[in-house]
């Protein structure tokens, strides 16, 4: 209950932050929007001080106390720091709590809230670096955004696939193919037994294959995959373009065509153009697959920039129905626990707060549908049993070189790949370990499949065993 | 390095058609299909039969056999509805729907009878 009291007489200078911006008695609201930063301060500065002063930066602060302050309620406004923990493993670095009210930001705006969460404050002087670990978006957030533009369920339905995970591949070489010849490799790949093939980050269109034949061999390729295998299919044609204008017109082109999905880079499309393309795709019944190239820049280093889950949470309310999440076992960074977190971050309704899956925060999302997580780069056949294994049937499995290597081409190692994913399924239905008897598994379906067979002879010795770089925070030095 | 070997799939040809999960695996016996079976009774998903002709199937809907099984959880009940529709229908492919009523989608589905086909 606010009382009516007077600011008090205006008196110019510079405060600490921490008089005004640190309130650890302070119990945050269900309706506040919470963050957790990692803080590596300027040495001498002490942790309350520089707490308080990323939640005023990031708020309502400026360096220097100003009449118009008093003519404001900033007592309501002001962003708060109310705790502050030990990064665990960590004696520089520390975790800071901060707690922004509800009118700071403009409803349904995922750009509105970042442009305070991670503005003008990462470039603060007080600090060394900082690194945003969480946001929790509370309900009222949730509902204001549009979403993805229709959720894992209502893909399955429209793609008629049920009770396993969805196949894809990356065409390669990413550059350089002829339209038609690109088409080729698609259709290959479809006929195959792949559920989707996809357009890389990267092709948009250039010189060596325009947007438009791009879209039209790719959509007579899915078109006679579809008739040949009685299943339906899909290639992502990338709609990423240098400008709105035309990001619209090639999403009308492939409506036009009758494609069933599209794809955006949302990093670098930019989060707005996202928010919009997402819109356009629930209008025009048109799914939507999102990349993240450019996400490393952000997300990779451990002490500055913004953790991949919140990038994750982002994208879930800015909307898209696909967004690739790391593979854990592949040729990706990817911590497997930190993984298992955002994957459930993108799909699941409620998921609480866990510390060993780096969530700091509860987070309900509502009536919100899920985002379809997307496990692409360096997997191939003996990855499926612990892809089956860590994902589940939700999500999208994507064999780029793993199918497109394959010694007899595509549609071989398209069907490789579908037979090994049925028979993981299979045997995880049948109460089996698939990461314990992945071998037995893939060997015994490989009896009765001569492409299987050889794509494990063809990748048998390949291992990713590099150390992650940006590791989940755990005291074990 | 073996061989090359031709993927054998065909337009002309109507057994070169696949429907869904594990139809890239050789037919299940019945002791697999039974493990499925108490697969989608264990995530508590309620059973469903439907079928059609082979030269309808890749519409979305198949023809429904009765009212899906809410609540059933007896295996040899559900083979037992799976024969009635086979042989009500003998040149019909059936497939068996997992209905999840959280997820608002199908948990599963398998066809667990392929009619053969003449060229």
């Amino acid at each position: 209950m606010n009382t009516h009291t007077s600011p008090g007489k205006y008196s110019a200078g510079v405060k600490e932050y921490r008089e005004t911006y640190w309130e650890p008695n302070y119990t945050p609201k269900e309706s506040d929007i919470l963050a957790c930063f990692k803080i590596t301060p300027q040495p001498g500065v002490p942790r309350e001080e520089a707490a308080a002063a990323v939640a005023a930066e990031s708020s309502t602060g400026t360096w220097t106390t100003v009449w118009t302050d008093l003519l404001t309620d900033l007592e309501y406004y002001k962003g708060r720091a109310y705790a502050i923990e030990d990064v665990p493993g960590d004696d520089e670095s520390y975790y800071a709590f901060i707690a922004y009210p509800m009118g700071l930001f403009e409803e349904g705006s995922v750009v509105n809230v970042f442009t305070s969460l991670v503005g003008n404050v990462f470039g603060f002087k007080a600090v060394r670096a900082l690194r945003l670990e969480d946001v929790r978006f509370p309900l009222w957030f949730v509902a204001t955004c549009d979403g993805p533009p229709h959720g894992i369920q209502v893909e399955r339905d429209k793609m008629d696939k049920y009770g396993r995970p969805f196949l894809g591949c990356t065409i390669k070489p990413k550059l350089g193919l002829s339209a038609k010849n690109y088409g080729r490799a698609v259709y290959e790949a479809l006929r195959g037994g792949l559920d989707f093939t996809k357009d890389d980050e990267n092709v948009n269109s250039q010189p060596f294959m325009r947007w438009r034949d791009r879209f039209q061999f790719c959509q007579e390729a899915i078109e006679k995959a579809e008739a040949e295998t009685g299943e339906r299919k899909g290639h992502y044609l990338n709609v990423t373009a240098p400008n709105i204008e035309e990001m619209y017109k090639r999403a009308e082109f492939a409506k036009e065509i009758g494609t069933p999905i599209i794809m955006s880079d949302y990093l670098t499309l930019g989060w707005a153009a996202q928010a919009s393309l997402s819109r356009w795709c629930r209008d025009n019944g048109m799914l939507l697959h999102v990349h993240r190239a450019m996400h490393g820049v952000i997300d990779r280093h451990p002490k500055h920039g913004i953790n991949f889950r919140v990038l994750a949470k982002m994208l879930r309310l800015l909307g898209g129905d696909h967004l690739h999440s790391g593979t854990v076992v592949g040729k990706l960074e990817g911590d497997r626990a930190a993984t298992l977190g955002w994957i459930d971050l993108l799909r699941d309704k409620f998921v609480a707060e866990d510390r060993s899956r780096g969530i700091f925060f509860d987070q309900d999302w509502g009536q919100m549908p899920g985002v379809l997580p997307v496990a692409s780069g360096g997997i191939h056949v003996w990855h499926m049993p612990a892809l089956v294994a860590i994902f589940g049937d939700d999500a999208c499995l994507q064999f780029g070189g793993g199918t497109l290597g394959h010694p007899w081409g595509n549609a071989a190692g398209a069907a490789a790949n579908r037979v090994a994913v049925e028979a993981c399924v299979k045997a995880r239905n049948e109460g089996r370990e698939l990461e314990k008897e992945g071998k037995d598994i893939l060997t015994a379906a490989a009896k009765h499949s001569p492409e299987l067979k050889i794509a494990m002879e063809t990748w048998k010795e390949i291992k990713f065993e590099f150390d992650t770089v940006d590791k989940l925070d755990v005291a074990h030095r | 390095m073996s061989e090359v070997q031709d993927y054998g799939s065909r337009l002309s040809d109507p057994n070169s058609r696949k429907m869904g999960t594990f139809s890239y695996l050789p037919e299940l016996t019945e002791e697999e299909l039974r493990s499925q079976v108490e697969y989608i009774v264990s995530k508590g998903w309620n059973p469903a039969i439907e079928h059609t002709e082979p030269e309808n199937a890749s519409s979305h809907y198949w023809y429904m056999w009765k009212l899906p099984m809410f609540g059933e959880t007896d295996v040899d009940a559900i083979f037992q509805e799976i024969e009635m529709c086979k042989k009500a229908n003998p040149d019909n492919h059936v497939r068996l729907v997992g209905y999840d009523n959280f997820k608002q989608t199908q948990g599963t589905a398998l066809v667990v009878h392929r009619a053969s086909i003449k060229l």
